[in-house]
């Protein structure tokens, strides 16, 4: 949290009023943000900031991430309207558009609004109480130091004096603006917003059907487009029957673009664009592409595994981390274990399909886009179509779902290519198909692991081929690994290698990348360790957490998990969940995992009953998390939990995308199946709060689920699960 | 085709082709958004309308099955979004991205009208058709069971 610098400006509104905006150094590399220009007294009123108030007292708070239902447009003014010291509900929350000189980083990915926003957010709502306070006190002509706020209001209590902050705002707009790295904040003691379950803002929009998501966008004289892209990822257009699909019903424009090779840039296709959705749809029925041969369609994930064996019977290409001596480590192992782990490739299928509008006129681009990085997407339409990113405005829209699936901004440019070629306005909405079968999918990896443990059943050596997707040095987006990911730094002999096939698939990061994974194959594995040494599974997870193998220096590397914390955790869901305390007959069982990432801790046991048929019902999940002192909206942090908990039960169950020919096999919810409500357990949430700055909730709570998942079928059948989805296997036992 | 059925109460006319589902009818030409496109093959629920009364997805109804029909959208579900799902969702906060969340609504005040106090397992045999992706299902089952309470209490007013 150092190394930040805060700036604010305060400008007029026109016909007065206090406007406060932060400029913030969020990267510590000494960028800053041009401050923007003043407000005029005749310029008209443009949203420029966080905060407005007007002499009228109406309260606005500016919402500046993007929001696809992780709650941030709710909780991030939270942090605002807290310092500022107003009632949550006299205020009016707006999205901010993509600007990133006013607002600073304005995108959603790794769970980082919460560390990145804690202070500066509630420092530019203090800016503004001290301000309040400040007016106030030249008003009256007492000292500053004898006036106090309640929400909305600043009150001299010798005097009985009050003023609301409407009637403050012109007087304030015109005083100096303090130092916004002096303010003092609250005390947590007095927060009367942080740590209130806050219901999400928009949802009596939402519960109504007003239309407020990407796909509700309307321009006038827009039209409705399909794009129609190669199932082999990549492939041009050699010929198409352009003109008979102009002939179908409702078809205004047909056309192909040429597209570029980047798989996460423009493709080529066809677009038809239509008076309706249907009609498009229903002409892209009549259309014939044939497209050029292409690489990648000698590729398929028979073939990957296939690959992977080979390359795991022999040596690795690379090694990535070694500590150490494993060789003599496991030739004086008491019992040495191994096993092969892997998993498959899957997509993100957000309820809402891809979706975008664009308008280009007068050499000006508009696009309504629901991405989870519109700079990016900015900048990926302004170097693919010849355009200035200042030509370009982006409108953040409400999504359905991310996931990370909207990091790439793939949509996002073909609607704008799309929007130029046609010269008219288009809302491009991808089928449900186009989605499952363009994505940027979680990569497929493998694992050939072997364990060492001593005569005392201690974890003394640890060694993994990891075999993933990449060419030479470079992994493939969201495929590599972290060298000190858990259990390097706790096991004293270690060793991390890795191999690679290339991939012309698209791949990218999904809820916890890596992670969702990772904890699968690792958190599995000492479970196999601690079967091998006879110990109860969280105590051996409690002796490793316990053997942590500092550097000289002291100091664990950033990014390293505390053992303390994550102790705690471990402890919490075993209390929780009565750990140990319960008998289940045959065929019910528990188990647990635990995962650092994303600056979070959580640890999850996981009780299943499977059927001597081998079907699999999950009784109960316990997680037990610590995200650091505050749980800023209670109610959002729950929603977060519990969402991440099912996501990787889902994502475990049954879900899995297959390459046949360098194309995906699965196309919708009928062969790539999302988890439902008969699937879904009650899901119990425990926080552990401890003395460190809040951090994220999105995506830490996903992936300790799988492995304890597969952990509580070990203990339900004495079957161990080593690859995913679980409906690949057999588990009936008798 | 010219179709002409009843929409939240109210006569409405749209030329449109007769297989054209009803889900594109609503939202690209009678300008009602909130029914969602979710999949297109009747396997998520995000669409789900009532069909004079009875839960039905859209998405699978040609506009020549509508003609002369009652169509609720989760626009008519109630005039001032005070239906006891409506009042429930919002009370437990029900919705994370909330794009399934009008179709989850229509479905389960179809359950409601057929079972005005549902267990857990009535709501998990009536609502397995929606998906919802952020899987918001605990408290679709606390929010169904929450409006049950509102509309008993309603009724004994």
């Amino acid at each position: 949290m150092t190394d930040r610098r805060t700036f604010l400006r305060v400008t007029s509104l026109a016909g007065g009023g206090l406007l406060i905006g932060t400029l913030i150094d969020l990267d510590g590399a000494g960028t800053l943000w041009a401050a923007e220009p003043a407000t005029g007294a005749n310029t008209p009123f443009t949203p420029n900031a966080f905060l407005r108030i007007t002499p009228e007292g109406v309260i606005t708070i500016v919402a500046k991430n993007p929001e696809t239902g992780q709650g941030i447009k709710t909780m991030l003014p939270m942090l605002i309207a807290e310092e500022l010291d107003v009632e949550w509900k006299s205020i009016t929350i707006e999205q901010a558009p993509l600007d990133e000189a006013r607002y600073g980083r304005q995108f959603e990915g790794g769970s980082t609004a919460t560390p990145m926003n804690w202070e500066p957010l509630r420092r530019a709502g203090a800016v503004g109480r001290q301000l309040m306070l400040a007016a106030a006190a030249q008003t009256w002509k007492v000292p500053v130091t004898e006036c106090t706020t309640e929400p909305g209001v600043v009150v001299h209590s010798a005097s009985k004096r009050r003023l609301t902050y409407g009637a403050l705002a012109t007087t304030a707009a015109t005083l100096p603006v303090p130092d916004p790295a002096s303010v003092p904040l609250k005390d947590p003691k007095d927060f009367r917003i942080i740590g209130r379950a806050t219901p999400n803002i928009d949802n009596a929009k939402i519960v109504r059907g007003a239309p407020i998501f990407a796909i509700d966008v309307t321009v006038p004289g827009m039209l409705y487009a399909i794009y129609e892209k190669a199932p082999v990822f990549g492939a041009k257009v050699t010929r198409a029957n352009i003109d008979e699909v102009k002939n179908a019903p409702g078809v205004k424009q047909v056309f192909v673009l040429e597209g570029g090779t980047a798989l996460n840039g423009l493709m080529p296709g066809v677009a038809i664009l239509a008076d309706t959705t249907w009609h498009a749809q229903a002409a892209r029925r009549r259309l014939r592409v044939s497209w050029a041969p292409h690489p990648t369609a000698s590729q398929s994930s028979a073939d990957f595994a296939t690959q992977a064996e080979s390359l795991l019977d022999g040596k690795p290409a690379r090694v990535l981390r070694s500590e150490g001596d494993v060789t003599a480590a496991f030739a004086r192992a008491a019992k040495v274990v191994e096993a092969r782990y892997e998993y498959p490739f899957l997509a993100h299928a957000t309820m809402e399909p891809q979706t975008c509008t664009a308008r280009f006129a007068n050499g000006q681009m508009e696009i309504w886009a629901p991405s989870q990085t519109p700079e990016s997407g900015r900048q990926l339409v302004a170097t693919t179509l010849g355009l200035t990113p200042a030509s370009i405005t982006v409108n953040q829209v409400r999504g359905g779902g991310g996931f990370g699936r909207r990091l790439n901004n793939d949509y996002m440019v073909e609607a704008a290519a799309i929007a130029k070629q046609a010269g008219v306005p288009v809302k491009l909405t991808w089928s449900r198909e186009d989605d499952i079968r363009h994505d940027f999918y979680r990569p497929a990896g493998w694992h050939g692991l072997r364990g060492a443990l001593d005569a005392e059943g201690r974890i003394i050596g640890w060694s993994d081929h990891f075999v993933s997707f990449g060419e030479g040095e470079r992994f493939a987006p969201s495929a590599g690994i972290q060298p000190t990911e858990f259990p390097a730094l706790f096991v004293p002999h270690f060793s991390l290698a890795s191999s690679v096939i290339p991939l012309g698939v698209p791949t990218g990061a999904l809820r916890a990348p890596t992670s969702n994974a990772i904890a699968f194959v690792f958190q599995s594995f000492i479970d196999e360790l601690a079967q091998a040494a006879g110990k109860d599974p969280i105590a051996i997870r409690r002796q490793l957490l316990q053997q942590v193998q500092r550097p000289e220096s002291g100091a664990m590397p950033a990014g390293v998990m505390d053992p303390t914390r994550m102790l705690g955790v471990l402890d919490l869901v075993a209390e929780k969940s009565g750990w140990g305390k319960r008998t289940l007959p045959k065929g019910s069982g528990m188990g647990v995992g635990f995962h650092f990432s994303h600056r979070g801790y959580f640890a999850d046991v996981v009780e299943v009953r499977v059927s001597k048929s081998g079907d699999v019902q999950v009784v109960k999940v316990w997680a037990a998390g610590d995200v650091g002192s505050t749980i800023i909206n209670p109610s959002g942090a729950l929603q977060q939990v519990q969402g991440s908990v099912l996501d990787g039960l889902g994502e475990a169950l049954t879900q899995e995308i297959t390459i046949e020919g360098g194309r995906v096999t699965q196309g919708n919810f009928n062969d790539f199946e999302l988890l439902r409500i008969t699937q879904a357990p009650p899901v119990e949430v425990h926080f552990r709060t401890t003395d460190f700055p809040p951090t994220g909730m999105g995506e830490p709570a996903l992936p300790p689920v799988i492995p304890a998942l597969t952990n509580a079928i070990f203990a339900a059948t004495g079957k161990r699960v080593r690859s995913l989805p679980l409906s690949r296997h057999d588990l009936s036992w008798a | 085709m010219v179709v002409t059925f009843t929409v939240n109460g109210t006569p409405r006319t749209a030329d449109v082709p007769a297989d054209m589902p009803l889900l594109w009818v609503l939202r690209d030409v009678l300008d009602l958004k909130g029914t969602k496109f979710g999949c297109g093959i009747a396997q998520c629920g995000a669409c789900t309308v009532h069909l004079n009364g009875v839960a039905a997805r859209a998405c699978q109804l040609p506009a020549s099955a509508v003609q002369g029909q009652q169509v609720t959208t989760i626009e008519g579900l109630s005039t001032d979004a005070t239906h006891p799902l409506q009042l429930a969702w919002q009370e437990l906060d029900v919705p994370q991205c909330g794009y399934c969340q009008a179709g989850q609504i229509m479905q389960a005040a179809d359950l409601l009208t057929k079972n005005p106090n549902p267990t857990d397992a009535d709501i998990d045999a009536a609502m397995v058709g929606n998906l919802c992706r952020c899987a918001t299902y605990q408290r679709i089952r606390e929010g169904i069971k929450r409006a049950a309470v509102i509309k008993r209490a309603g009724a004994k007013r």
